[in-house]
């Protein structure tokens, strides 16, 4: 998959503003960014949802805009809002898309299975807990075997384990040789599941690499987080290793580029209640590269 | 299962799994059905009543035609009174050799009916007093079936309207729901053409009017009612069918234009109800004014209900096929073709 320089703006606003990236087959890709970055927008544009206003895309070796339609059996997308047939259960949701794709209801059974819905195949789509909707939405995108799957925010609403659950999936899926477009406002998850992760906002890409490289990259110092209280503000930063030290109502927060010095100090003071050392996050990244907090 | 069937099926459940849905595709046609039925049942038997005074070969004639009921006085002024009052609208008297008829103006047309059958009835009896043969005479038989009666009139208006409003329902709705809940966006996605989407939702148009039909015309045909499928009835069906896939094609665009529901139920009654007004639906056609049945050549409603009373009613041959088959399939094409132009897959 090779993007090259696409843009899309509605009137004014540019939703893409100039986005090249390209996907490796098996590879496993994230797309982050806040809301209203332009996920979305971009993936329908790679899907051939969306015509762009310039540059191109070339997905499996062809266009996908205008509709290619011996493309089609070979991609698998999740949209970001779920679409289903009115008034149809969970299982007949899944046959009617697998026979759009001439898939037989075997293997939609199956993906009842796969996402855990079997107990609620016979219930009304309307009927199904955001989180149920979710799964049903993601089995219906893989039910014909996609060799690219698209989904967008597939882990939104979900529970801890449906998400765990999920991962188990994808990589399952990536490990017999698909590849993985994915967005998600879960940085810890992203920094888990994906090969390689962008990281977009207002249109355009920030950065894109390796989770652990932009990490990495960052080169941002280790927290050591105490309990407040255990050592006193001007005590922490006469130790060896330390940085600066911040103090709130909980905490005393150290930083630190010297992390293992720093830990053993401490533990030689008999200092370590409440220990918790942060490392810098994907989080991080963005923090850095925005000027802002991530809130997704 | 292939694409078309899957989809169809789909479209069906959507469609018997609503309560709402099936009410306005069956039961409220019906309602329409069963009062008109029962209002008209006895309406093409029902005669002029007149006031009869004295006796005499004319009272007795008058009596035997059968057209008229007479409602009998001892004077003459009495009976002129009730024609004063409204209650009736004429009066017959024989003394003797001497008819006399009083009408109230206020009711000329029945009062003219009733002239025509005194008159006609004591010209009769002159010439017989005479005793020549009748130098004319008429040869008259009813043009229209023999098993006339409003139930056959009514049924096929009634049934033309309820499924016309349900292709423009049906067509309109699903495609107003798949796009806004991304449905349509989905399918673009699979390997499906839009022919087979829109086959197998014709198709299934098709279906639900042919089930109507026969509901309709089998309540229709229960003793109560009395209708009787006669003649060449069987010509209708072409008629019947090409009026759904007109239909269909107005709700594909009333589909196309609205984005909600909401706008493509309101869009839908603005365009069938006046059509149903002024085709023949609740009344007939020919009882409203001139300017009114020339408008009414515009719908599609017309034409398919006279097309199906021509068989239904009227027993006519083949030949009429023509008219209503051409006008129905060229605002399929012609509405049909509007549709597909502003078509949108998503909304914008
Ligand atoms: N059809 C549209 N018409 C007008 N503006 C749009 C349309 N679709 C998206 N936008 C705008 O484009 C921008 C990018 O939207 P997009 O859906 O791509 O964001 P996103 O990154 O997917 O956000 P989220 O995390 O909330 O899903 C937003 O500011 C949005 O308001
Ligand atoms: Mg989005």
């Amino acid at each position: 998959m090779v993007v090259e320089d696409i843009r899309k703006a509605y009137g004014d606003l540019k939703a893409v503003d100039g986005v090249s990236l390209s996907v490796a087959e098996g590879e496993f890709f994230g797309i982050l960014g806040p809301n209203g970055a332009g996920k979305t927008t971009t993936l329908e544009i790679i899907e051939g949802l969306r015509e762009p206003d310039s540059g191109s895309v070339r997905l499996l070796g062809e266009s996908p805009w205008p509709r290619r339609v011996p493309l089609l059996p070979r991609v698998g997308v999740q949209l970001q809002a779920s679409s289903f047939f009115e008034k149809l259960t969970a299982r007949e949701q899944l046959e009617t898309f697998a026979s759009l794709y001439g898939v037989g209801a075997t293997r939609a059974h199956e993906m009842l299975d796969l996402v855990g819905l079997a107990d609620k195949a016979d219930t009304r789509e309307d009927k199904l807990s955001g989180g149920q909707r979710q799964r049903l939405s993601i089995a219906c995108a893989l039910v014909h075997d996609p060799d690219v799957v698209f989904l967008d925010e597939p882990t939104a609403a979900l529970d801890p384990q449906a998400r765990r659950n999920l991962w188990d999936v994808l990589r399952a899926i990536q490990a017999r040789g698909k590849t993985i477009v994915y967005t998600t406002h879960y940085l810890d998850e992203a920094e888990i599941l994906c090969d390689r992760v962008a990281i977009m906002d207002k249109g355009r890409i920030l950065a894109m690499d390796r989770p652990a490289a932009l990490v990495r990259g960052l080169d941002a110092p280790t927290h050591v987080i105490l309990e407040r209280g255990s050592l006193s503000a001007a005590d922490a930063a006469a130790l060896p290793g330390s940085g600066e030290v911040g103090e709130d109502e909980l905490s005393l927060t150290i930083s630190t580029r010297q992390p293992a010095e720093l830990l053993s100090a401490l533990a030689n003071r008999g200092a370590l209640e409440g220990l918790q050392v942060r490392t810098a996050t994907l989080e991080d990244v963005f923090l850095n590269l925005t000027g802002r907090e991530y809130r997704a | 299962m292939t694409a078309f069937k899957s989809l169809a099926l789909a479209m069906v459940k959507g469609f018997y799994r609503d309560k709402a849905t099936l009410f306005f595709t069956f039961v409220f046609p019906l309602m329409f059905l069963l009062i008109f039925g029962l209002l008209f049942r006895d309406s093409g038997s029902e005669k002029i009543t007149v006031g009869a005074v004295g006796e005499g070969p004319v009272i007795t004639a008058l009596a035997d035609t059968g057209v008229v009921e007479l409602e009998r006085y001892p004077t003459m002024a009495e009976a002129v009174a009730k024609v004063r009052d409204g209650d009736l609208p004429a009066a017959v008297g024989q003394s003797g050799n001497e008819i006399t008829y009083r009408f109230a103006a206020s009711d000329q047309n029945q009062a003219g009916t009733v002239r025509g059958i005194v008159v006609g009835v004591v010209d009769n009896l002159n010439l017989a007093a005479t005793n020549q043969p009748p130098r004319y005479t008429v040869d008259e038989s009813n043009v229209e079936d023999s098993s006339l009666e409003p139930i056959q009139f009514i049924t096929p208006g009634i049934m033309s309207w309820g499924v016309a409003i349900s292709a423009v329902f049906g067509a309109a709705l699903t495609l107003v729901n798949w796009r806004k809940k991304q449905v349509l966006r989905r399918i673009r996605l699979a390997p499906v053409g839009v022919p087979t989407v829109l086959s197998s939702r014709v198709v299934v148009s098709v279906g639900v009017a042919i089930v109507q039909a026969v509901v309709f015309l089998g309540i229709g045909s229960l003793p109560v009612f009395g209708l009787r499928l006669v003649g060449t009835w069987a010509l209708a069906i072409p008629v019947f069918l090409l009026g759904v896939l007109a239909f269909f094609a107005i709700g594909m665009l009333v589909g196309a234009f609205c984005k909600t529901e909401e706008a493509a139920t309101g869009a839908a009654n603005i365009v069938v109800m006046p059509m149903a007004f002024l085709s023949g639906t609740f009344f007939p056609i020919e009882q409203s004014p001139k300017w009114m049945q020339a408008v009414s050549q515009i719908f599609p409603l017309r034409h398919m209900n006279d097309g199906i009373m021509d068989f239904l009613v009227r027993g006519q041959g083949a030949s009429a096929l023509v008219v209503p088959c051409l006008v129905l399939a060229g605002f399929t094409v012609v509405v049909g073709a509007i549709a597909a132009k502003v078509f949108q897959w998503e909304d914008s």
